[in-house]
């Protein structure tokens, strides 16, 4: 999109998102079939998955369960008392012709999800409700010439929407949000986070305003955003072709857009004379439940560490610095490895070195996942424990035992390697004098040079003694050692 | 065959050789072909029950046989049976065939019951004479320029006509008691959540309840203890514990019973209806029994808050009938918009339609809160105000219909008299309280006609025995 003037100066964008993420139960919302994602179609169903009639929902505690963790890590009311409701529609992949879903009486409402702005200070985005509910099933426009093909596996499959306010104010701040509820989800363990594979999906609700006032006029909804990169493209996109229309004295629809990665813009999907009314109604089927005090509490108690919690204890307590702690935090995954590496050692420094240097490089270099790394954490703090005692040096330990390690990931003590490849350092004080004092006999001359001020040359008997000890002496302690020597020579 | 009294009568006789199974199913698959004119059974399953009536002379035989060996049960077209078709006698389902039981007829067959068929109802449970159905309306057995009343027609057809010795209907808002009272048997609707609705065609979930039809009230009592209880596929169903119903018949309380002295005295109310009503007040009150006029200020809501309700509901039940992945499809259709709407257009009959339009209105934006939302309220209160006339009486009683049986065609054109037929039957659908019809009723014009007792939630046990009483003391 091209324009004579740049519109969007005066303009401010005012973003909501809405998240669906499929939860990682091992059955349906309401029924008790299983859900494989990348099964054969048509084959995770039972008759309840496809609405045969007389069938009946029966919700999945362990899904509510995880809509509750998602409340609590949100910092969200919790409503005692909850019911489902139906949102009416007709599409050929949803069975029922209705989403059981929450409507006026959601599990979870108001709380906030933490970001981190470009400067450097926090903002709480603030939500607006987190709802449990169940997935449609899929149309595959593209696999037939002739017609469109119904996957109903996903059908039933249980999400959590969690609907921000419309709290967010750039592009960035759009990706940050997301970035951080994806973080949050996966340290709960409730959701995998994968975009590609749908099981995390994002519309944006995009509205513009001028700069300084605070009237939230008419959004667009953009859907079916499929990577963070894309919802953040697409707000662009729109915050511009919004300032256009108003710029041009126009007025900008409700309606619903889609994204085309492609061409990078959005494009028209439903008017607003289009839009269904979904006839929302309290589900019969399903009796309001509630939640005792009780049963919050119990769940508030199986809530992990969450990795803003678990940042500030790695700056405060364990001394790391905000960088490392943002590394190692980004990840349930790296997180939980680096947690486990010091609960052998108390070497926390060490250990996020270890983590954020020599094993990231390999994972880059190789394009791996760090799922595919197969050193197992005993194995790094054992490593750092042969560095820390003077056995090996660390340069030693990351380019020799650690590329070793990776190559027989089942050795899980580090003194294995060095042993069988003869790496220990040399730490003996008589043993090191004697090589120190053949190196001091062996130049005089450099000796009173040295004596003389010449202080760099220390190097050489270094180099000396390391010749001597096939490069394993204690670095430290020779460089200590052979001053004090070459002072009484 | 030997006149069937009630259930334990004839098990005595299979058990002392006096009659058997087969014997038995063969009479009734005779008498279905003899009186095949009323269009009661949508389809026999003749060569089954047969089979499993051999069976169940073998088990009897071996003293294995289950709490209903031989007890021969039709079922209303709107339970699943897995392996076997059902419609809810609409075209939209036809050739339809279920690939699981309903809870209730898997109970049924776990204790040796027969399934003779399934039977002719209003389409979708929609409707108060039977004539809503796409096979055909069904004859009332008494007469047939009649109706049989609906939306368990059929059902309670078959069991007058002595086509089996009972039958599973459901009930919305009065479609077992009624056709009860207009064929002169005893209906069932036990409390909103005693039988697992699983398996069940949904009509109006917060209401719909499966319930036996029968003879007499122990074949009803053992019929609501077999299939009650709760089931893990419905989450509405009771957990309560289901008692042996048909073993706590016997009563010796003097209970207090409610009446509303103004409804039944209205001009709306067939006059020999109010004779026999007063008539039967009397003789309980002769032996100690309190009966309380009392007053239900709601009455005139009960209708449309019903009709509200239920048509919501049924709006939404009804989507999944679309003709994507089961049922009638149309042919020769446009896109997916167009294969909906001409699929549900001819799938589904003009009552159907216009109960899903009315349940469309009252959920639409800017309508809801004037229509669901008020009905919703006013539900609530017709629902506390009955269980208060519940905790200061035991038992309020009602006629179960306003008039006999009338004639078919005489409320197709008018909607609002059809819907009115359910007036005394809906107070107890609203508030979930179990009530039932007795046959206690015999009209001049030769129909019969019902006597209703509504009970509190679950005390379905005191409701069966004074229906018991009431049988002994005013039955035929």
């Amino acid at each position: 999109m091209s324009s004579t003037t740049t519109p969007t100066n005066k303009y401010e964008v005012v973003i909501g998102l809405e998240v669906h993420c499929q939860l990682l139960t091992e059955s349906k919302a309401f029924s008790t079939d299983p859900y494989l994602y990348g099964s054969e179609a048509n084959t995770q169903v039972s008759p309840v998955s496809l609405g045969h009639p007389g069938t009946l929902p029966k919700p999945n505690l362990k899904a509510l369960e995880y809509a509750l963790k998602m409340g609590l890590a949100c910092h969200c009311d919790i409503h005692e008392w909850t019911h489902f409701a139906r949102k009416n529609y007709f599409y050929a992949d949803l069975p029922k012709a209705y989403q059981v879903t929450q409507f006026t009486k959601p599990i979870a409402t108001e709380g906030y999800i933490t970001i981190n702005l470009a400067d450097g200070t926090e903002k709480n985005v603030k939500l607006d409700k987190i709802i449990m509910e169940e997935d449609s099933g899929k149309t595959q426009h593209d696999l037939d010439p002739f017609s469109s093909l119904i996957d109903l596996n996903r059908a039933g499959v249980p999400l959590i929407e969690v609907v921000s306010q419309p709290d967010l104010f750039a592009p960035e701040e759009a990706y940050q949000y997301l970035t951080e509820l994806r973080r949050i989800v996966r340290y709960l363990g409730i959701c995998d986070g994968n975009m590609e594979e749908g099981s995390l999906r994002c519309d944006a609700n995009v509205s513009i305003r001028l700069k300084g006032t605070k009237v939230l006029n008419t959004r667009v909804e953009v859907k079916n955003l499929n990577s963070f990169r894309n919802v953040q493209r697409a707000i662009e996109y729109e915050m511009e072709r919004q300032a256009i229309v108003y710029d041009n004295g126009g007025t900008v629809d409700g309606e619903t857009r889609g994204f085309d990665p492609a061409k990078g813009e959005t494009f028209m999907m439903r008017s607003k004379e289009m839009m269904n009314d979904y006839r929302y109604f309290p589900e019969p089927d399903i009796p309001p439940f509630v939640l005792t005090q009780d049963d919050i509490t119990k769940v508030k108690k199986m809530l992990p560490e969450l990795p803003r919690e678990l940042h500030h204890r790695m700056v405060t307590e364990m001394a790391l610095s905000t960088y490392d702690a943002g590394v190692i935090t980004s990840e349930k995954s790296y997180a939980d490895f680096y947690l486990t590496i010091i609960n052998h050692t108390k070497n926390y420094k060490a250990a996020a070195n270890w983590l954020n240097g020599p094993i990231r490089s390999y994972l880059n270099e190789n394009a791996l996942d760090f799922k595919d790394f197969k050193v197992t954490p005993e194995a790094i703090a054992d490593l750092i424990k042969v560095v820390d005692e003077n056995v090996i040096s660390f340069s030693t330990a990351s380019q020799k035992v650690f590329p070793e390690l990776i190559a027989h990931p089942e050795i899980m003590d580090a003194m294995t390697i060095v042993n069988k490849l003869n790496l220990g350092q040399v730490g003996d004080d008589d043993l090191l004098i004697t090589y120190i004092q053949e190196a001091i006999a062996k130049y005089p001359d450099k000796v009173a040079a040295y004596k003389n001020g010449q202080k760099g040359l220390i190097g050489l008997f270094m180099g000396e003694v390391m010749k001597k000890t096939g490069g394993k002496a204690d670095p430290k302690k020779t460089n200590a050692l052979l001053a004090a020597e070459l002072e009484k020579a | 065959m030997a006149h069937y009294l009630d259930y334990s009568t004839h098990r005595k006789n299979l058990e002392n050789g006096e009659t058997t199974s087969v014997a038995t199913v063969q009479g009734f698959l005779d008498a279905i072909v003899a009186k095949q004119n009323l269009n009661i059974f949508l389809e026999v399953f003749a060569q089954e029950a047969l089979q499993k009536a051999a069976e169940v002379d073998a088990k009897i035989a071996n003293k294995t046989a289950g709490k209903l060996a031989g007890m021969v049960v039709a079922l209303k077209d709107n339970i699943c049976y897995k392996g076997h078709k059902v419609s809810g006698s609409s075209k939209i389902l036809e050739g339809f065939e279920s690939v699981y039981s309903a809870t209730a007829t898997e109970r049924l067959l776990a204790e040796d019951a027969i399934i003779i068929g399934r039977t002719n109802c209003d389409e979708f449970a929609m409707g108060s004479s039977n004539e809503n159905s796409a096979y055909g309306k069904v004859l009332n057995p008494l007469n047939t320029e009649l109706v049989p009343g609906g939306s368990s027609g059929g059902s309670a057809a078959a069991v007058a006509a002595g086509l089996c010795h009972a039958a599973l209907g459901s009930d919305t808002g009065g479609s077992i008691r009624q056709p009860a009272s207009f064929c002169g048997v005893a209906g069932l609707r036990p409390s909103y959540g005693r039988i697992s609705r699983h398996g069940l065609l949904a009509f109006a979930s917060s209401m719909d309840q499966i319930g036996p039809i029968t003879t007499n009230i122990f074949d009803a009592a053992l019929l609501l203890e077999v299939i009650s209880g709760k089931d893990e596929y419905d989450s509405t169903v009771s957990t309560k514990a289901v008692p042996a119903y048909s073993q706590e018949l016997a009563s010796n309380e003097k209970y207090k019973i409610a009446y509303l002295g103004d409804c039944i005295s209205n001009d709306g109310v067939d006059k020999e209806i109010q004779n026999r009503f007063s008539e039967i007040m009397e003789g309980l009150s002769a032996d100690g029994f309190s009966f309380y006029d009392t007053t239900f200020p709601y009455l005139d809501y009960v209708v449309p808050t019903y009709y509200v309700l239920a048509t919501a509901e049924a709006s939404s039940n009804l989507g999944r009938y679309a003709g994507m992945t089961y049922g009638y499809r149309a042919k020769y259709t446009e896109n997916l918009d167009d294969l909906i709407i001409k699929s549900r257009t001819e799938g589904f009959g003009a009552e159907v339609k216009r109960r899903i339009i009315m349940g469309t209105f009252v959920l639409s934006e800017g309508y809801y809160d004037a229509w669901y939302t008020k009905a919703m309220k006013v539900r609530r209160m017709i629902a506390d105000y009955t269980h208060k006339m519940l905790q200061e009486h035991d038992f309020i009683m009602l006629p179960t219909t306003p008039t006999t049986a009338f004639k078919i065609g005489q409320n197709t054109g008018d909607p609002i008299a059809m819907y009115l037929a359910d007036i005394f039957t809906i107070q107890s659908a609203l508030a979930g309280v179990p009530s039932i019809s007795l046959p206690l009723g015999q009209h001049s014009n030769g129909m019969p006609f019902g006597i209703q007792l509504i009970g509190r939630k679950f005390d379905e046990s005191r409701m069966l025995a004074f229906s018991e009483l009431m049988m002994q003391k005013f039955g035929k």
